[in-house]
């Protein structure tokens, strides 16, 4: 307890000393958003296990250790490196070194008309009328001592603006790259992505690590959806084993808007990813997917709330996981439909495989359900893989351990497969299957 | 040339419960024979057994296949070396398509046999061939196996596979189970395209009718885990007018 109130006072003097020297420079709006963001964490402090949503995932790790603040990058990255990462090239990417934008790394240039890519800190800087309508309007600082953390040191990160009917056919990447500069320290990643009216696009959020460090990495995405517009979100965590990562990505649609999002977690040795959706307009329809491939002694925790607030939206969640050796993964899917949300259709699923004897996993599905014209289901599995599959494999010729990988991939693809992007789908699936053959 | 099959005195126990109890079986290539009986006479158990199911304990008797012993293979060994059980009940592999799953298999057992590997566009062009053989188009082909298939498109999956694979040896369990006659038809017409001299089948099956349309050279009536009576085609016409009773031992005696 004294550790958590003495981490607690290092990042509150943190963040005086930050605000105090002039680096932390904003309109009036986002001084009042980052002290709202303090207040609220000089409040509550961190999370610990004797809260609901935080049962199972145990951060003492985090508040024991003293990050220093991150550091101007020395060693040159290569665009080769960011390349291998992305999984090949990309005409549209912006990359972020230990919390700071690398232009020289990024390829914001010529992007297709209706299409803003830049730095969110020099939009801020440049005033940013939008922003103040957007930032901080969707990730509530009451929902998770992190969110309100990084809402308190909000200083930099993506901005993808996508305006009214523009459809935006290339994906756009945006790596978050934590370097060996930036061992030992936190970043507080801080994005937005705003598809206006009938705007179509896809966005792919890279976190890794260069080198195997520990490093914090607390980021927070707002995702806002205008009616009828339609997107594809991936989010791709593959930090570093020793690293821990701290994230809530919000969305937030309009009327008949469409969102695909898939949260995938290859990395950290502790992460906990809340993933949020505000289905705010009749018609909206949702696909929140996600995948954990963990081995170690790797922690994953998903924590997914869908706010169904208007009648007539539909709302899919497949959660897969799959945990080798000593790994645990926890998944919470919280669903909440609002009065007068009729005719609302809701799926949650979650399916957990474990490969060994020590691996564990928690499902918790929470429904809270206050109209009553609605369908709302969901199912969750934890087990080793079906015997009955293998055996059937088996009668096919294939060998056991190969019959257990195919399965195994399988058990992955079946993520993988949803996302509607070929070329999303096809990186990805090299990366998992890189990943399951480690 | 030994025979393809040779069931010897065969006894196996599930849950410590014996379910075959001394079956006796030989099975030529180029033949067709069907295995009929009542409920819980066993014939799955049979099917079971010769595939490898670990749930099944072989307690008495032999096995040989092409005259190796095939007790002491494991699953995918009795597969490479070209046996094939159609199950009553297909299994759905998450997230694998059939077309992935079709050439891991293929390429399982052209891997054993000492063949090269098929590249994925190789394969295409052997499943092409074989949809064509078959007659079939390739509409479940790129899904994932068995997955939201009813019932006629996952028995189909069956004879789809065994055409891929082209086993020596292929027990087809209950094909026509859950299937309407038009279903039927297409199945059975499918596996008669796959007859030739050099493969065997063994058919197993609670109704004649499915017979009508995969006609068998012999009709052994499993009851009780023994195989009861044996005759040629005419004796499942003879079972549908009856029924099995008559066919049990002590009905026999009286």
């Amino acid at each position: 307890m004294t550790q958590a109130l003495d981490a607690r006072e290092r990042y509150l003097a943190d963040l005086r000393r930050w605000s105090g020297n002039g680096a932390a420079r904003a309109p009036q709006w986002l001084k009042d958003l980052r002290q709202a963001g303090l207040e609220r964490f000089a409040a509550v402090g961190f999370p610990t296990t004797r809260e609901e949503a935080w049962r199972f995932t145990d951060v003492a790790p985090i508040v024991g250790t003293a990050f220093a603040p991150p550091q101007a990058s020395a060693a040159p990255i290569s665009s080769e490196a960011v390349e291998a990462i992305l999984g090949g090239p990309s005409a549209l990417r912006m990359v972020f070194v230990d919390g700071a934008f690398s232009p020289a790394l990024s390829s914001v240039s010529g992007p297709p008309a209706g299409l803003k890519l830049g730095s969110l800190g020099d939009a801020l800087k440049n005033g940013g009328g939008v922003l103040a309508e957007h930032v901080g309007r969707y990730a509530r600082i009451d929902h998770n001592p992190f969110t309100a953390l990084n809402t308190a040191f909000l200083q930099d990160g993506a901005l993808v603006h996508v305006a009214s009917d523009v459809s935006v056919e290339r994906p756009v990447y945006l790596l978050f790259l934590t370097s060996a500069a930036g061992q030992g320290g936190l970043t507080h990643p801080r994005s937005l992505i705003i598809l206006e009216r009938g705007a179509t696009a896809s966005v792919v959020e890279t976190y890794a690590t260069l080198g195997g460090g520990r490093h914090l990495t607390n980021a927070v995405t707002e995702l806002v959806l205008g009616d009828g517009a339609r997107a594809q979100y991936l989010r791709v965590q593959r930090e570093s084993d020793a690293a821990f990562h701290m994230a809530t990505s919000q969305s937030y649609q309009g009327k008949d808007s469409r969102l695909l999002s898939c949260s995938v977690a290859l990395g950290s040795a502790l992460s906990r990813h809340d993933v949020n959706a505000v289905l705010d307009g009749t018609g909206a329809e949702l696909l929140l997917n996600g995948l954990s491939v963990l081995a170690g002694r790797q922690h994953v925790d998903h924590h997914t709330t869908i706010e169904h607030a208007r009648p007539h939206c539909e709302s899919h969640e497949l959660f897969n996981g799959i945990f080798a050796d000593h790994a645990r993964g926890v998944f919470t899917g919280r669903i909440i439909v609002r009065p007068g949300a009729q005719q609302t259709d809701s799926k949650q699923t979650n399916n957990n495989v474990l490969l060994s004897e020590a691996a564990r996993a928690d499902s918790q599905p929470q429904l809270e359900i206050y109209a009553d014209d609605v369908k709302c289901t969901h199912g969750a599995t934890i087990g080793p893989l079906d015997p009955n599959v293998l055996f059937y494999l088996e009668t096919r010729g294939v060998g056991a351990e190969a019959a257990r990988q195919l399965l195994t991939y399988g058990f992955a693809a079946d993520v993988v497969s949803r996302l509607e992007v070929p070329e999303l789908r096809e990186r990805l699936d090299r990366l998992v299957g890189a990943r399951l053959a480690a | 040339m030994p025979p393809m099959l040779e069931i010897q005195n065969l006894h196996a126990s599930v849950e410590g419960r014996e379910i075959l109890r001394g079956v006796d079986l030989i099975v030529n290539a180029g033949e067709v024979h069907a295995i009929m009986g009542p409920n819980g006479s066993g014939k799955s158990t049979l099917a079971q057994v010769l595939a490898g199911h670990p749930a099944y304990t072989v307690t008495q008797g032999s096995v040989r296949f092409l005259g190796q012993d095939l007790l002491d293979m494991d699953p995918e060994e009795r597969a490479q070396g070209g046996v094939f059980l159609a199950f009553q009940y297909p299994v759905a592999i998450r997230g694998v398509t059939n077309a992935y799953f079709l050439r891991a298999a293929l390429n399982s057992v052209r891997k054993a046999r000492g063949e090269p590997e098929l590249d994925p566009m190789d394969f295409v062009a052997v499943l092409e061939e074989k949809l064509k053989a078959i007659g079939w188009d390739d509409s479940f082909v790129n899904r994932p196996v068995n997955e939201g298939f009813s019932g006629g498109e996952k028995k189909r999956n069956e004879i789809l596979q065994m055409a891929v694979l082209e086993p020596k040896l292929a027990i087809l369990d209950e094909t026509d189970s859950g299937l309407d006659i038009d279903a039927l038809k297409t199945v059975a017409e499918a596996v008669n395209k796959l007859r030739s001299p050099s493969n065997a089948k063994v058919v197993v099956t609670h109704y004649q009718r499915l017979l009508n349309y995969i006609v068998p050279d012999f009709v052994h009536v499993l009851v009780d885990g023994r195989i009861v009576l044996s005759g040629g085609k005419d004796l499942a016409l003879e079972l549908e007018d009856k029924g099995y009773d008559w066919t049990k031992p002590e009905a026999a005696l009286t």
